[in-house]
C-alpha cells in the first residue's frame, strides 16, 4: 500500500456514494487497486475518463479533495512458506503487527485450472464422523459446504474435521467471523499443536463488510501456492459464505444493478463458482479441498445463497438437531457427497455402498412411522422396529460426536440390521448378506 | 481493411469500443490487453460505439486499448477430426493448451491441419449438388465422415472434378464445383459455420417416428425419448441430474454424442475424461470416447463463452447429422446459459423480465430446441439430432422462467423430484409429473407396436395408472390409518410400489442394473404388469406388505443378475412360485 514517487496523485473526486467514488483519471486499468484518502479501493467501472472505484472500507469521511493514488496493479498476495502459522486481514497484511511476509507477489483471483489437466479426485478424507464418512464421504479436491442454522455448532464441527483430516496445510478464510469465533479457531488450532500448518485470513464483524470480498481469493491464492508449487494437500475452510454473498449484494446494490432472486446480484452463481471451483486434484499430487459454511435462515435451502451454492458444490452437509436423541446429527436425507462414489466400496469395504443406502432407506421408513404416530395411528410391528433402529442409528452413527473408523461404522450398521430387521427387509445383495450379516 | 476501434469504457466483461468503420451485430472482435488478444462479440451498437462482451477477464484493460473487428460471426470449424476432442465453449482444444492454468487469450486449433486422411470420392464429375451434398468420405474413428459441399454455398452446382482416392490434408482441394454462371469453387474438407444459425441444408424435417434407446427404464419404458426429439430434465440440486445424464451419454443408442458441460462443475467433466476412454460401447465394441465430443465451459470459466458453448455443440451436432448419423446433444445445464444471458442483459441495462431474466428468454430457448430434429437429407437418407438439456430451477421451484420456457419447447419432461431423491429412489424421475409427448404420436405408437409388441403404449399407460392409483391409495392410508382402509387399498398401494421399485428405480452404479436393454425392459415390465393383473387374498395388511416386500426383494436381485443367466432364471422361478402360491386362482 506504499505510494511510489512517480505516481500521479488526483485530488478531485466528482461523485461519492456510500461505497464508491468516481473521478476523472487516465491510463487506469480495470480491476486495478488505488488508495482513496488512505483507504484501499478497486476500479470497478471505466467510462471514458470517468473511473469508478469501490472503496472497501466504505466512503465515510472521504472528501471531494481526498488524495487518490492508483497502484497500477490488481490486488496481490506475497506467497512463501512463511505464510504458515500466520494470521492476516482481508488485504493480506499480518494481524497483530507481525512482520510483512517476503515472497513472490501473486495476483489474487487468477486464471482457472484447465479442466483437461485436472485429475479425478480419489483420495478419501476420513473425519471419524459417520454422518460424513459413512453416508457422505469426502474426497480430496472436493468442495462441500455445511448448511446450518446460525445456532448450530458448525464452526466447531469444521475445526474438528480440519484437524482430523490429515491435511498438509489448513487455510482459514473467515468472513464476518465474530471475534469470539476467531479466538475459538485460534485456540483449537493452538491446542492441537497445529498452528505451524495453518494460515488464516480473517475479516471479523468489526471490519467493514465489503472487505470480506477479498478473503476467499486471498485464502485460495495461498492455497494454490502450497498445492501447485509445493504439491501439498491443502484444506481450505471458508466461513461464513452467506456473509460473503451479503457483501456481494451490498456492492451490486450500490452499483445500481438490477437484483434477481432474494435481492442477490444476477451474477451470484458465477461469483460463488469462481471461488468453489478452485477446489482441485492436481496431477502433481497436490490438492485443494474446500469445506465451507453457508448459514441458512430457518433451514430454508430455497433461498438464493444456499440454492446457488448447492448447484456449485459437490454436495452439502446438513446439520440438524435430532429431537429423539437430543444430538446434533448430519441429516442423512438432505446431505449428499457427490464424489463419494469415487471411493466408497473401492477405497473402503465392498459393502459400504449398499449398507449406506439400506440404512437411509430404513431410516426413511422410520420417518414415515413417526408421521403415522403423530397422526394418531397404530404402528405395525415393522414400524416399531424401524423407530428403534432410527434411534440407535442416530445415536451411534449420525451424531457429530461419534469418532470411529469406517470399518467400525459398517460393523455397527450390520449389528443394527440384525438387531431390528430380517434379511429380506434390509434388501441388500445376497452375497453381501451372507458375508457380513451379524447373526 | 478490417475495422478497428479503441476501448472507451469497461464494465466487468462488457467493453465499449469506438469503431472507425462498419461493425456488424454479433461480429467477432479481438480486444488487445498488453500482449494478449481476447476474443469478444458485438452485442449492441449505438452510433460509433460497439458494445462487446469479452470471452475472458478484462482485468488490466485500459481506455484507448486497441480492438480489431474480424468481419464475421462466431464460427465453428467443421472437418474430420472433431470426434474424441475436448473443447472449450469457443472450440479451442483444451488438450493442446500449455500449462496447468488456462491463461487469458489462449487460442488453439480445433482440428489437426497436418494430419492426412484417406479420402474416397462419392460424387463424380457432372453430378448436380447443393449445400451438404456428399462429395466423398474419410474414415474418422469408426464413423464414415462425409465431406460435403459447404453449408454456406446456396444454390445448385455441378461437380467439375473430384479428387481421386488417396491421402489428403483437410485443407487440400478435394473437389471443384461450378455454379450456374460458370464460376468454379474449390472445396476442401474443412468448412466454417456461424454457430448461432441453424443448418437447414436438408430436404424436410418429418415428425420423429423412432425411439432412442437409453437403457434407463424410467425413460424407455415409461416416457420414451424419440430419435430427433427433445427432452429436458429439471431438478433441484442433489436430485441426480448429472448421474442421469452421464448414464444416458454412456448408454444411448447414438452414433455421435456431444456433451456440453455448460457452467457446471469441472470435476464432473474430469469424470468423463477419466471414464470414457476406458468404457466400451456395448453396441459397437468401440471405446465410448471415440464417439464423444466434449464442449466444456465449467462454472468458473468466462461467463460469455458459456452462451457460445451450447451453440457450438449444437452446430457440431447438425454437421454430423448431415452425414446421415444419429447424434445426441446433451447440455448440462441450460439454466447456466440462461443466467449468462441474464448477466449480459443486466450489464447492458436492459429492462428485465421475470426474475431479472431478459424478456426474450423464452424465444431464445425455443429457437434453440427447434434446431434438434430428425431430417431427411437431400439424398434421401435420414440423420438426427436429439437434444436433451437439464435445467436447474432456483430453489427446485418448477415455476421459474427457465423451466417454464423450456417446457414450452421440449417434448419430453423428466421431472426429478426432491422427495424421491430424499428417499433414495433413483433415478428420481417423478412417474406422475413426467411425460413424453411422443407416446401420443401415432408414428411412435406404430414403431413400438413393431419393435416391442402390439399395443405396447396401452400397456405403458396402464402401468402409469397403477402407479397413480398406488399413490392415491397411499394418501388414503396416511389419512385414515392402516386399519382404516379396505385391504384392497393396501394391495393397490403395493402394486404401485412394485412398479416403482422394479421398473422405475435403477441402480446407476451397478454394472448390470445400470444399463437395461429394451428386450430386458420388455420382459421385466410384462412380468410386473402380469402380477398387477392378478388378485391376491391377504389376511391383514401386514401380510400384504410382507408379501410384496419379499417379491420386490426377489425382483431387485433379478435386476442385479446377468440377463438370462442361471441366477436370473432362478429368481424368476422363485417369483413365479411365490406369486402362484398366493394368487387367487
Amino acid at each position: 500500500m506504499t505510494t511510489r514517487a512517480f505516481q500521479k496523485i488526483y485530488t478531485k473526486i466528482d461523485n461519492i456514494t456510500k461505497a464508491t467514488v468516481t473521478l476523472r483519471a487516465s491510463g487506469v486499468g480495470n480491476d486495478e487497486l488505488a488508495t482513496v484518502g488512505g483507504k484501499l479501493a478497486q476500479v470497478v467501472k471505466i467510462m471514458g475518463e470517468n473511473v469508478t472505484l469501490q472503496v472497501f472500507a466504505g466512503t465515510e469521511g472521504l472528501q471531494t479533495d481526498s488524495e487518490v493514488v492508483f497502484h497500477g496493479e490488481p490486488p496481490k498476495l506475497k506467497v512463501s512458506d512463511n505464510l504458515a502459522g500466520r494470521f492476516f486481514n482481508a488485504y493480506g497484511e499480518p494481524l497483530e503487527g507481525g512482520e510483512q511476509i517476503e515472497g513472490e507477489s501473486r495476483e489474487i483471483g487468477g486464471p482457472t485450472v484447465n479442466p483437461f489437466k485436472r485429475k479425478q479426485p480419489s483420495e478419501l478424507i476420513a473425519t471419524g464422523i459417520a454422518g460424513i464418512d459413512l453416508n457422505n464421504t469426502i474426497v480430496s479436491g472436493q468442495k462441500i459446504p455445511f448448511f446450518a442454522d446460525p445456532d448450530q455448532p458448525y464452526n466447531a464441527v469444521m475445526a474438528n474435521v480440519a484437524l482430523r483430516a490429515k491435511a498438509d496445510k489448513i487455510i482459514l478464510g473467515g468472513m464476518g467471523l465474530t471475534n469470539d469465533d476467531f479466538l475459538y479457531f485460534k485456540q483449537v488450532f493452538e491446542n492441537a499443536g497445529a498452528l505451524d500448518r495453518i494460515v488464516s485470513f480473517v475479516n471479523t464483524t468489526e471490519n467493514p463488510p465489503v472487505e470480506r470480498l477479498l478473503v476467499p481469493d486471498m485464502a485460495l491464492t495461498a492455497a494454490e501456492y502450497f498445492a501447485v508449487d509445493k504439491g501439498e494437500k491443502v484444506l481450505v475452510l471458508l466461513t461464513d459464505m452467506t456473509l460473503y454473498a451479503d457483501a456481494l449484494a451490498i456492492v451490486s446494490n450500490r452499483m445500481d444493478q438490477i437484483p434477481s432472486k432474494d435481492s442477490m446480484p444476477g451474477s451470484l452463481y458465477s461469483d460463488l463458482a469462481k471461488i468453489y471451483e478452485k477446489a482441485v486434484q492436481l496431477p502433481n499430487g497436490g490438492s485443494i479441498t474446500i469445506i465451507a459454511v453457508t448459514t441458512l435462515s430457518g433451514g430454508d435451502i430455497t433461498h438464493a445463497i444456499p440454492d446457488n451454492t448447492g448447484y456449485i458444490t459437490e454436495g452439502q452437509l446438513f446439520l440438524r438437531n435430532d429431537t429423539d436423541t437430543g444430538k446434533v446429527i448430519v441429516d442423512p436425507f438432505r446431505s449428499l457427497s457427490r464424489l463419494k462414489q469415487l471411493v466408497i466400496g473401492k477405497k473402503t469395504r465392498e459393502d459400504h455402498p449398499q449398507v449406506m443406502n439400506a440404512c437411509v432407506r430404513l431410516y426413511a421408513d422410520a420417518a414415515n412411522a413417526k408421521t403415522k404416530l403423530e397422526n394418531g395411528f397404530d404402528l405395525s410391528d415393522y414400524d416399531e422396529r424401524a423407530l428403534k433402529f432410527a434411534h440407535d442409528y442416530s445415536e451411534k452413527l449420525l451424531s457429530i460426536d461419534v469418532n470411529i473408523d469406517i470399518e467400525q461404522m459398517l460393523d455397527t450398521a450390520w449389528k443394527l440390521f440384525a438387531e431390528y430387521f430380517t434379511k429380506e427387509e434390509v434388501a441388500i445383495k445376497a452375497e453381501l448378506i451372507e458375508k457380513y450379516w451379524k447373526a | 481493411m478490417k475495422t478497428t476501434g479503441r476501448v472507451k469504457g469497461i464494465i466487468a466483461n462488457i467493453v465499449i469500443a469506438q469503431a472507425d468503420g462498419a461493425v456488424g451485430q454479433n461480429e467477432i472482435c479481438f480486444v488487445h490487453c498488453g500482449d494478449t488478444k481476447m476474443m469478444a462479440e458485438v452485442i449492441k451498437v449505438i452510433g460509433d460505439d460497439a458494445y462487446v462482451q469479452v470471452y475472458d477477464s478484462t482485468r488490466g484493460l485500459k481506455v484507448g486499448d486497441k480492438v480489431e473487428f474480424e468481419g464475421h460471426m462466431l464460427e465453428a470449424t467443421l472437418a474430420p477430426g472433431l470426434l474424441s476432442r475436448n473443447y472449450d465453449g469457443l472450440q479451442n482444444d483444451l488438450e493442446k493448451m500449455d500449462g496447468l492454468f488456462i491463461n487469458r487469450g489462449s487460442i488453439t486449433e480445433p482440428i489437426d491441419f497436418e494430419r492426412l486422411w484417406d479420402f474416397k470420392p462419392l460424387a463424380a464429375a457432372g453430378d448436380k449438388v447443393t449445400a451438404a451434398s456428399w462429395l466423398g468420405e474419410v474414415q474418422e474413428q469408426w464413423v464414415a465422415h462425409k465431406i460435403m459441399v459447404p453449408f454456406i454455398m446456396t444454390g445448385s452446382y455441378t461437380v467439375k472434378s473430384v479428387a481421386e482416392a488417396g491421402q489428403y490434408k483437410v485443407t487440400d482441394t478435394i473437389a471443384v464445383v461450378t455454379d450456374a454462371d460458370g464460376n468454379d469453387y474449390d472445396i476442401t474438407m474443412v468448412q466454417k459455420w456461424p454457430v448461432k444459425q441453424a443448418v437447414r441444408c436438408y430436404d424436410e424435417k418429418p415428425r420423429p417416428y423412432r425411439v432412442m434407446e437409453t437403457g434407463v427404464r424410467a425413460i424407455d419404458t415409461f416416457n420414451p425419448l424419440a430419435e430427433g426429439g427433445t427432452g429436458f430434465i429439471p431438478g433441484p440440486f442433489g436430485a441426480g441430474k448429472t448421474v442421469l445424464q452421464h448414464a444416458i451419454s454412456k448408454q444411448a443408442d447414438a452414433d455421435v454424442i456431444i456433451i456440453v458441460a455448460c457452467g457446471e462443475r469441472a470435476n464432473e467433466v474430469v469424470e468423463i475424461f477419466a471414464e470414457f476412454p476406458e468404457l466400451v460401447d456395448p453396441r459397437t465394441g468401440h471405446k465410448l470416447m471415440e464417439r464423444t465430443i466434449i464442449i466444456c465451459n465449467t462454472s468458473n470459466m468466462p461467463v460469455a463463452a458459456r452462451e457460445a458453448s451450447v451453440y457450438t455443440g449444437m452446430t457440431i451436432g447438425e454437421y454430423y447429422r448431415s452425414m446421415g448419423l444419429k447424434v445426441l446433444v446433451m447440455a448440462d445445464s441450460t439454466s447456466r446459459w440462461a443466467q449468462a444471458l441474464r448477466e449480459m442483459s443486466n450489464r447492458l441495462e436492459e429492462l428485465p423480465g421475470q426474475d431479472a431474466f431478459p424478456m426474450d428468454l423464452s424465444a431464445i430457448i425455443s429457437n434453440f430446441y427447434s434446431r434438434a430434429g430428425l431430417v431427411r437429407l437431400n439424398n434421401g437418407s435420414t440423420g438426427s439430432v436429439t437434444f436433451l438439456g437439464t435445467v436447474s430451477p432456483a430453489g427446485g421451484n418448477l415455476k421459474e422462467p427457465v423451466t417454464e420456457s423450456t417446457k414450452k419447447a421440449a417434448r419430453c419432461f423428466y421431472a426429478l423430484s426432491q422427495g424421491r431423491a430424499d428417499s433414495k429412489r433413483y433415478p428420481a424421475i417423478d412417474p406422475i409429473d413426467s411425460y413424453s409427448k411422443y407416446l401420443e404420436y401415432p408414428e411412435i405408437r406404430e414403431y413400438l407396436d413393431g419393435h416391442i409388441e402390439k399395443d405396447w403404449v396401452d400397456l405403458v399407460y396402464e402401468g402409469k395408472t397403477i402407479v397413480q392409483r398406488g399413490k392415491e391409495a397411499n394418501d388414503q392410508i396416511n389419512i385414515l390409518g392402516d386399519d382404516g382402509v379396505p385391504m384392497e387399498y393396501h394391495e393397490r398401494f403395493w402394486k404401485g410400489e412394485l412398479i416403482d421399485f422394479v421398473i422405475l428405480q435403477q441402480d446407476a452404479f451397478d454394472e448390470i442394473d445400470a444399463n437395461c436393454p429394451l428386450d430386458r425392459q420388455k420382459m421385466m415390465y410384462k412380468m410386473v404388469i402380469d402380477i398387477c393383473h392378478r388378485d391376491f387374498e391377504f389376511n391383514d395388511f401386514e401380510e400384504c406388505s410382507q408379501f410384496f416386500k419379499s417379491l420386490i426383494n426377489l425382483f431387485r436381485q433379478m435386476n442385479y443378475s446377468e440377463w438370462n443367466s442361471d441366477k436370473f432364471n432362478d429368481y424368476k422361478g422363485q417369483i413365479e412360485k411365490v406369486v402362484n402360491d398366493k394368487a387367487v386362482k
